[in-house]
């Protein structure tokens, strides 16, 4: 049985978060995700904003967290070399909507965050192609938009770095706690901590089940998305959302990180065994373009590259973020819905603290850098020829939509936390996030993973087991046709 | 009958007729649809294209060097299931000589090996 | 920086025709190709039906672009730079790409052919609901990993899309053993040749149904099945009519797009009806010194006519390099009354004939195709069928190009 200082359960963004936090400290730590990657679940799929604050409730984890997250942002990212961008966001409201959004404004200022409201005019300085019906916005600068993906693999590569292992594709079966030891049960084996987080996302729940703990009920809530192309970017230059509602932020327009615009998300309840199942409705596309529409009738939905759903789970209006009193030193992370991805810097941080004060752990005196990747796109042409002539991967392009070199593609494969499926190089590199999504590269990259992972095509998956793309050779047919 | 001929892609739109003991096409705009109307009503066949493996573990493109009657396809496809191809290929090498009496040459179509 | 008089992005059947007849000019060539070899899309093609008008012979495509290799490779004066993609082209006609042996190349050229080819719409770009795991795929993909690198994608199969590429793939898919269940197009007509209607899905008993779509996918790691559903007169899917059908693997054949990705940002101008360059006979755009040909300037059913306008387009970037291609007035071609488009888009006055290529906007039968300059007709040809998927052409004489022209059917 392997011996850890602490085991942390899930592998998305806040989960990564914690696992580099630890990582900082003098101890033994291992993340255990059940798929195939990290940031496969909630993480993957969501908006991608940094949120500013003022729309949680002061006074809550969610405010609290969520004020705290986004000031770390700037450096965080800069630090671990993902895409952010400090874009500002609106929330747009018509003639009626002005008492609401003093309300926000008022929240604003109790949790301590930079906002206030717009005239019209304003408001079309900002988003010349804002609806005109619009009246007023609440503009909080401090708002922006993140690689949400990005951050959770770099958060995991810079904590692999810095020592922490992380086991993918190993499930957590059972959880019990015997005396000071926790004992944790996978698919794959079992092993002692003396410290347990659970970070398990929409399982989170079940997993304080296996311990004893109180279960609380998780609501989960699928949310449709649509990328349009880079060449729609412009249309907004900052997140620009509608007037929350019961269900939530609503159905916004926003750039993304990586370029593109994201318009989103939907809100449809589904019940606990379809968590997981993220699909998107025709129903939900529509309530998306209709929305859309109120906002920025000017967005071309003909530029669409992709759709796509992700699903939040929720208990309750607030997070739950607190070391159990029945069973000490078990760390639960529950109903990380939005702001989650905001706060996951924050909860990182808090969670180490707690564990390292509780197991007197000794920080270490400073932590390994994450190196950064050579990216074609963002080197200059002096760069580009001597990483070319010393590495002439780095002078094919496979994907040709967003320029991504085969160099790019096998220092991904290669990464601390290496990624053996097209969707683990896709999240890291972009190959097959273009326009052309993958039609031109996937059978590239799979030829490359099939080299590098030394395994026939038929063996490459897309994601998890059972996603092999092309899973049998030709020539099957031996009877008639 | 009414069909289509597949001579070249502009698909003229046949009617194949019996008149007084001979055949007749109507619909052609070449000769080669005229044959092609005449053929598809009394002997139906088709040139196949398709893969082969080779012992190596890859695949070479190949065709039927002409066209082999349609009720052979099956066999002639079941035939190239099981064989496997030797050695390097160049483009127009003989693979196999009328395998499964199909009455064609199976050709290479592109270079393997080379 | 390298100087050439002609360079031509892209080396599939328009790249190299476009290469070689600038050759024949005596210019000096090179060809930027990204892939590893010449050939482009022909590569994976390994059905018949290409050549049969520009070589009097019915091949493969591996065969088709074999003849045009061969006569490239053999030729000193053309320079073939492989695994090299393009990153910039500017209106000076600098030419910049990335190669794995010679790093970041710049090229000066006198002239440039655009011979990129096109892309694939994706699952996204139809907004395709549902569910997001393996199993779908463009045809072009499935065709790629099954004649290039000898995997079968699937089991059991549905195709959405009856272009061409939709209905070859339903031939290899089942003489590689799979089950081609059905083929969705959500037109009342196909957009393929009715060449291949015939021999890939008649020839097999595969059902075709037409005005039909896909609505949405399940099935968590693979896909489980689709839904399909008839589509009324605004292309909506009629959700209450939902059938499910269960399959491995949806192909998808749902339009192809010029990839003229590095034209965007430039003052080249475009054709919103055929995504392409808006060009002359010569098949100039608007930038001079900027040719297009191929795929990339408007999609093709027949590799024969990409050589015959590529061919054009290398001739006359050789004539342009050498400062002998006429900049006299142009006058524009319109299309109306059934015609979508037309190309060239514009045309000299003067000596000479020049075929203006054109597709209809659905199956027309015994109309007339009527040219008119001026206001006076020119030329008309009857035709006994025309449908959107097979392009069209009608000659006429330069000569008697007095004034704008129109292209039109009557019926």
């Amino acid at each position: 049985m392997e011996r850890y200082d602490i085991i942390v359960i899930g592998g998305g963004v806040v989960g990564t978060a914690v696992l580099r936090s630890l990582s900082a400290y003098k101890a033994r730590v291992l993340l255990l995700e059940k798929a195939s990657d990290v940031a496969t679940g909630a993480s993957r799929a969501n908006s991608g904003i940094v949120h500013a604050g003022y729309d949680a409730e002061p006074g809550t984890k969610k405010a609290y967290f969520n004020v705290l997250g986004a000031s770390r942002f700037p450096a965080l990212t800069a630090e671990l070399h993902v895409p952010y961008k400090m874009t500002g966001s609106l929330v747009a409201a018509r003639e009626n909507g002005l008492p609401a959004l003093k309300e926000l404004l008022d929240r604003a200022e109790k949790n301590g965050v930079k906002a206030g409201i717009l005239s019209a005019e304003e408001v079309r300085k900002l988003e010349p192609n804002i609806s005109t019906e619009v009246a007023y916005a609440l503009y909080a600068p401090e708002a922006g938009v993140v690689s949400p993906y990005k951050l959770t693999i770099a958060q995991a590569d810079h904590a692999v770095v810095n020592g922490a292992e992380i086991r993918l594709e190993e499930v957590v079966l059972d959880l019990r706690k015997e005396g000071d030891e926790f004992f944790v049960r996978t698919d794959k084996g079992e092993y002692v901590a003396s410290y347990v987080v659970n970070a398990a996302g929409a399982g989170a729940s079940a997993i304080n089940a296996m311990i004893g703990e109180d279960a609380p009920e998780e609501t989960h809530a699928v949310g449709d998305y649509y990328i349009l192309d880079s060449q729609a970017a412009g249309v907004v230059n900052t997140v620009v959302f509608p007037l929350p509602d019961e269900k939530g932020k609503g159905i916004l327009v926003a750039p993304t990180a990586d370029g593109n615009v994201i318009l989103g998300p939907t809100s449809r309840k589904v019940p606990h065994d379809e968590a997981e199942v993220n699909a998107v409705t025709p129903e939900g596309l529509a309530l998306v373009r209709e929305g859309v529409g109120r906002l920025i009738p000017s967005v071309d939905l003909r530029k669409v590259i992709r759709v796509y759903a992700g699903t939040r789970t929720a208990v309750g209006k607030d997070f739950i973020i607190e070391e159990s009193t029945r069973f000490p030193r078990y760390f639960m992370l529950l109903g990380i819905c939005s702001p989650g991805l905001t706060s996951a810097p924050a909860i990182g941080d808090c969670v180490a603290a707690a564990a390292a004060a509780s197991l007197g752990l000794e920080k270490k005196e400073r932590m390994l850098p994450l190196p950064p990747k050579f990216r074609l796109t963002e080197a200059d042409s002096d760069t580009i020829r001597d990483k070319v002539s010393a590495d002439p991967a780095f002078g094919r392009i496979v994907c040709r939509c967003e320029k991504v070199t085969e160099g790019e593609i096998l220092a991904a494969i290669r990464s601390p936390l290496p990624a053996h499926t097209v969707d683990a190089v896709k999240r890291r590199v972009r190959a097959g996030m273009g326009r052309c999504q993958g039609g031109f590269c996937r059978p590239r990259v799979m030829e490359i993973l099939s080299r590098e992972l030394g395994v026939p095509l038929s063996e490459i998956r897309l994601g998890e087991k059972g996603s092999e793309i092309a899973p049998y050779e030709v020539k099957q047919n031996y009877g008639k046709i | 009958m009414d069909t289509t001929c597949i001579m070249c892609p502009m698909g003229c739109a046949l009617t194949v007729t019996e008149q007084d003991g001979k055949v007749v096409v109507t619909g052609n705009t070449c000769p080669r649809g005229e044959k092609y109307g005449v053929a598809e009503y009394s002997h139906p066949e088709r040139v196949v294209t398709t893969l082969l493996k080779t012992t190596r573990g890859g695949v070479v493109s190949v065709k039927t060097d002409r066209p082999i009657p349609k009720d052979k396809i099956g066999d002639f496809l079941a035939w190239a299931a099981a064989f496997r191809v030797e050695g390097v290929v160049v483009t127009g090498d003989v693979i196999a000589e009328n395998p499964v009496s199909c009455g064609a040459r199976v050709v290479a179509t592109a270079d393997y090996g080379v | 920086m390298e100087r050439f008089d002609v360079a031509v992005i892209g080396g599939g059947p328009a790249g190299m025709a476009a290469a070689l007849a600038a050759r024949a000019k005596g210019a000096s060539v090179a060809i930027l190709e990204r892939d590893d070899r010449l050939g482009g899309i022909l590569n994976q093609c390994i059905h018949n039906g290409f050549g049969l008008h520009y070589f009097g012979e019915e091949l493969t495509g591996p065969e088709y672009a074999k003849r045009f290799r061969d006569k490239v490779l053999a030729d000193d004066g053309i320079k073939v730079y492989l695994e090299t993609m393009v990153l910039s082209l500017t209106e000076d006609r600098v030419v910049t790409a990335l190669s794995p042996t010679d790093g970041l190349v710049e090229i000066r050229a006198g002239a440039v052919v655009l011979a990129m080819g096109c892309r694939e719409r994706s699952a996204g770009a139809i907004a395709l609901a549902g569910t997001r795991p393996a199993g779908i795929y463009t045809a072009g993909m499935a065709q790629r990993l099954c004649n290039v690198e000898g995997y079968l994608v699937g089991k059991e199969v549905v195709i959405l899309g009856s272009g061409d590429i939709g209905l070859i793939m339903a031939r290899r898919m089942t003489s590689e053993g799979a089950k081609v269940k059905l083929v969705a197009e959500i037109m009342p007509f196909s957009s393929g040749l009715k060449r291949n209607i015939v021999q890939c899905l008649s020839d097999y008993d595969i059902p075709l149904r037409y005005s039909t779509t896909v609505t949405r996918v399940t099935g968590k790691e693979r896909l489980t099945g689709v839904y399909v559903a008839p589509v009324g007169d605004k292309m909506q899917p009629d959700l209450s009519r939902e059938e499910y059908i269960p399959c491995d693997t949806l192909l998808l054949s749902v339009g192809l797009i010029p990839e003229n990705d590095l034209l965007t940002g430039s003052s080249v101008e475009m054709s919103r009806v055929t995504s392409g360059a808006v060009v002359d006979e010569y098949r100039q755009t608007s930038v001079p010194g900027i040719f297009s040909a191929g795929n990339v300037l408007h999609v093709h059913d027949l590799v024969d006519n990409v050589s015959e306008e590529a061919s054009i387009a290398g001739s006359a970037a050789a004539d342009y390099a050498a400062g002998a291609l006429s900049a006299s007035p142009t006058l524009p071609v319109t299309p109306s009354n059934g015609v979508r488009y037309a190309l060239p888009q514009r045309v000299h006055t003067g000596e000479g004939k020049v075929r203006l290529y054109f597709r209809v906007d659905k199956v027309y039968r015994g109309r007339t195709v009527v040219v008119t300059a001026g206001g006076r007709e020119v030329k008309r040809k009857k035709t006994l069928v025309m449908a959107p998927g097979e392009m069209q052409y009608i000659e006429v004489d330069k000569s008697l190009l007095t004034g704008d022209v129109s292209i039109r059917t009557e019926e």
